[in-house]
């Protein structure tokens, strides 16, 4: 567990990078993080990105790719557009949320 | 202590940069909890970045066919890790010879799956396709079972024969259920 300066807002981050203390994240840190791994915000981008925050507010977890489809209402082909490769991780990460544990 | 912290900024590593992955996953087997493995790991793969193919054999096919998809069945014969719930205690082999056991044992593992939020075989197929991955049908089982493309999965990609899944699984991990 270290401390970073994510867009001046000093943050708790862990040994891969993200973030653990929900409350330190908004959106300016959102989009710090993801212009450090090369992503652009748009619209589209922060609709997904505020559906996990409010998501997690309520379940406790992050939401999976399949729960984002299905709850958050964006399409899953649409999430691979926004955080190409490897949404899961790359979107929980932005979100400064944990990696997903669930499985599907 | 702040200044020698700041520098420690970690960014993940999402491996944009490595090399291409792929893994092939050859689905031979129509019973229920024979058909999630297969779903479940390139479902992960998938959201890992790596390239999926699914070669779909045998009673694999059933995982295809429309007029099956929806109906695989669990069945407790064969299987001497079917426990009373909630206990390590096992069930008599005999029990899953009883008229009606299978359709109780499908109803049971279909409701603990979905109970996970995990989509039954139809949706999980429509959600990998959307993912990315690639299906591909077996020439000999395809012709043995008497279907035609019109019978299967709009997300197959072709009927192929096993020069070609060898071709295309080329450099691949391969895994067999």
């Amino acid at each position: 567990m270290s401390v970073a300066t994510i867009a001046g807002h000093e943050v708790q981050i862990d040994e891969e990078g993200f973030m653990t203390v929900y409350d330190e994240w908004d959106e300016e840190v959102g989009t710090a993080l993801a212009g450090q791994i090369g992503i652009e915000m748009t619209e589209a981008h922060w609709k997904v990105i505020r559906f996990l925050r409010s998501d997690f507010a309520e379940q406790g977890q992050t939401a999976t790719i399949r729960r984002v489809a299905t709850v958050g209402g964006v399409p899953t082909k649409e999430l691979f557009t926004l955080f190409p490769k490897k949404p899961a991780k790359k979107m929980a990460y932005v979100a400064g949320l944990p990696k997903p544990a669930g499985c599907v | 202590m702040t200044t020698t912290e700041e520098a420690t900024t970690v960014i993940p590593d999402f491996g944009d940069d490595d090399e291409e992955r792929k893994i092939c996953f050859i689905c031979s087997k129509g019973n229920l909890d024979m058909a999630y493995p297969a779903l479940i790991m390139a479902n992960g793969a998938l959201s890992e970045g790596v390239e999926v193919d699914i070669f779909f054999t045998f009673w694999g096919m059933d995982m295809i066919n429309k007029g099956t998809w929806e109906k695989l069945q669990f069945s407790m014969l064969g299987n001497t890790a079917m426990h009373m719930p909630g206990s390590t205690k096992h069930i008599p082999q005999g029990l899953g010879g009883l008229p009606g056991m299978t359709a109780f044992a499908t109803h049971m593992l279909k409701k603990q799956i979905a109970d996970l939020e995990v989509p039954e075989v139809p949706e999980f197929m429509q959600m990998l396709h959307d993912m990315g991955a690639r299906f591909w049908a077996c020439k000999m089982s395809v012709d043995m079972m008497g279907l035609t493309k019109d019978d299967m999965f709009d997300g197959v990609e072709d009927i192929i024969n096993v020069n070609e899944f060898i071709e295309l699984s080329n450099g691949s991990q391969v895994i067999f259920i």
